[in-house]
């Protein structure tokens, strides 16, 4: 034991001045970037990769609403190099001075994503973003316990055998009262408003919705404790490769599409490391990691040509065309004159 | 130096962390964003929806604290009795859960009460079908009674173990029937107990936020889940300064129910914070 104690010892004694010098080689070594991304929503693995490759500490934290992430942010209590907002957020952040303009020089790995993300109308030329996943929203349902093949967001009104779930996010489910309604999801009419509190709070006093919940819907849906939810599409995919008896759909009246993109806030302090992460996160083979693991689209394009047949198949990671063409963007409603109802409507269904 | 001087870190840690907080909770209850003077985020609390969310917090503290009152009391009497001798060891296993973050023991509860839970699984093993819990006020009420219910027992036994037994045997002596001994000597006694586990109970409870979200599915939120949400979620731009005003109104309510609670015991004996 002792002899082993030793030998091991000197072994580490052996490996040190060259396990320091590899350090000092690293670009970023010693220094930290902080990193805030949803929930369940990264390989973790690939922070120990980009740790290792160059040096840089991650301290890496969470939230699990855009709204959240902005409250931290704007208040500037604390500070983040690296944010992955959605695209209505990022346009926000962006018209009130919170992100800064990237140095694209430093992230040449952009020219991975695809083409039709690249220059988007919420960030005109990614000055400001780099595309990290896209996904939609829809509905996931056990079709063990749904008989009817589910086409419709009206499902979402009709008792089944089983718990229905909405989502605890103002917009995703404000998007369903308006679709419903036959209006835009970014609407800023008041009666339209008014329309989708109407259908919301009917749905919610009819008492077909046993709760309004997030990241706890996927599991429930994989361990059959729940009918229905709605959900968007990576975590969607993540409950159907647990479970087969389910089924992603993207209902005929329409939905959401959304891009969430990595930016790096005004309060960083370690924007070249931040970059050099951001760049990291587009390479292919990081990328695809990432969706293996997390389940949502990349919108690498080495990716993109690596899907296998069923993933080119699967509704939630590939949707058609068709699909895509019947969804809609959020655009960033915090300027708008009734954006307070976006509120007010979604207290109501809340409280 | 001054006896006084040792309380001097304790002092500075209030005025910095509580004083001084709850000065911009007041500033901000009573102020528009820019800054002028108003009372209107006062009257936004009068919504019938904030309204609805308050009602159910008072009432769901309320029956939480009855609840904790009924289960506590002849807990506490029981371990406190006379020659009792693992009274210690049952007072630390009470006490045990307490030890664990609030947000486990309820993600725990979550895990027992669910629709495939083991609460169910058992009820199915005895044939007794299942029972739908979670997502109901009763799977709130429960979370709440199980997180305070230490909160209660322990206050009541601290008094219970203080009290002159002698004076229980001069009652049996004088001819009360056991009955009677437990209703005119060893509640009136205890009055000081009960009123501090009451308070002790009563105010977390009404506050309580997370639990209810959790136990619920996010379906029954509660004030604090309420001023949580506009705080940190709401886009409305005068959200601090409404959040501050309920805060405020939630303080005041707490305020007025341990002024009446210390009518009733006006010599704090129960030990309590107050």
């Amino acid at each position: 034991m002792k002899k082993l104690a030793i030998v091991l010892l000197v072994a580490l004694l052996a490996a040190l001045p060259t396990v320091c010098l590899a350090e000092a080689d690293k670009p970023f070594a010693g220094t930290e970037i902080k990193v805030y991304n949803w929930e369940d929503y990264i390989d973790r693995e690939v922070l120990s990769i980009f740790e290792e490759e160059t040096g840089c500490h991650v301290n890496y934290v969470t939230f699990s609403q855009n709204e959240d992430m902005y409250t931290k942010l704007s208040t500037g209590a604390e500070s983040y190099d690296v944010i992955i907002p959605s695209e209505y957020m990022i346009e926000r952040l962006i018209k009130e001075g919170l992100v800064e303009e990237l140095d694209l020089n430093n992230i040449p790995n952009l020219d991975n994503v695809v083409d039709n993300l690249r220059d988007p109308i919420y960030d005109p030329g990614n000055a400001h973003s780099v595309p990290y996943m896209w996904g939609t929203l829809g509905i996931v349902y056990n079709t063990e316990m749904v008989s009817e093949p589910v086409t419709s967001w009206t499902a979402m009104l009709e008792k089944h055998d089983g718990k229905i779930f909405m989502m605890d996010s103002m917009r995703d489910t404000l998007a369903i009262g308006l679709i419903m309604n036959g209006y835009s999801v970014n609407s800023d009419s008041e009666d339209e408003l008014e329309a989708a509190r109407a259908w919301l709070l009917n749905q919610k006093d009819s008492g077909v919705v046993d709760g309004y919940i997030l990241d706890q819907a996927k599991d429930m849906m994989a361990g059959n404790e729940a009918a229905m939810a709605v959900m968007y599409s990576g975590d969607a995919l993540y409950a159907i490769e647990k479970n087969d008896k389910l089924a992603y759909v993207i209902p005929d009246e329409g939905s959401n599409i959304w891009v969430d993109g990595m930016c790096v806030p005004t309060s960083c302090q370690n924007k070249a490391a931040a970059e050099c992460f951001i760049n990291f996160m587009c390479r292919p083979d990081i990328a695809q990691m990432n969706m293996d693991y997390i389940y949502y689209s990349s919108p690498i394009k080495q990716v993109v040509e690596n899907l296998s047949e069923d993933e080119l198949a699967s509704t939630a990671l590939n949707p058609t065309d068709d699909m895509v063409a019947r969804c809609e963007y959020y655009i960033d409603i915090s300027s708008f004159d009734n954006a307070w109802l976006y509120d007010d409507v979604w207290m109501d269904v809340l409280m | 130096m001054k006896r006084s001087w040792y309380a001097s870190p304790y002092a500075l840690w209030m005025l910095l962390f509580a004083v001084v907080p709850l000065l911009f909770v007041c500033w901000y209850a009573f102020t528009t964003p820019d800054g002028t003077f108003t009372l209107s985020n006062f009257q936004e609390f009068v919504k019938p929806r904030y309204m609805g969310v308050i009602l159910r917090s008072l009432k769901l503290a309320l029956y939480c604290t009855v609840l904790c009152l009924v289960i506590g009391y002849p807990t506490a009497y029981f371990l406190a009795g006379r020659g009792f001798n693992h009274a210690q060891s049952l007072v630390v296993l009470i006490l045990l859960p307490m030890w664990m973050n609030l947000l486990l023991r309820t993600y725990a509860m979550m895990t027992l009460l669910d629709d495939n839970g083991v609460l169910n699984a058992a009820l199915e093993a005895l044939g007794l079908g299942k029972i739908h819990v979670i997502g109901t006020e009763g799977a709130v009420l429960m979370g709440l009674v199980y997180n305070y219910l230490p909160f209660m027992v322990l206050p009541i036994y601290t008094v219970l173990k203080k009290m002159d037994y002698s004076v229980i045997e001069a009652a049996e002596d004088l001819g009360c029937n056991p009955l009677r001994v437990i209703t005119r000597v060893v509640i009136p006694m205890s009055v000081p107990g009960i009123v501090s586990g009451i308070t002790m109970v009563f105010m977390p409870a009404v506050t309580s936020f997370a639990i209810s979200t959790l136990l619920s599915n996010g379906k029954i939120r509660l004030a604090g889940d309420l001023i949580d949400y506009i705080f940190n979620q709401s886009s409305n731009p005068t959200r601090w300064n409404i959040g501050s005003s309920f805060s405020l109104i939630m303080l005041v309510l707490i305020l007025i129910s341990i002024g009446f609670l210390r009518k009733v015991d006006p010599d704090n004996e129960g030990g309590g914070m107050w």
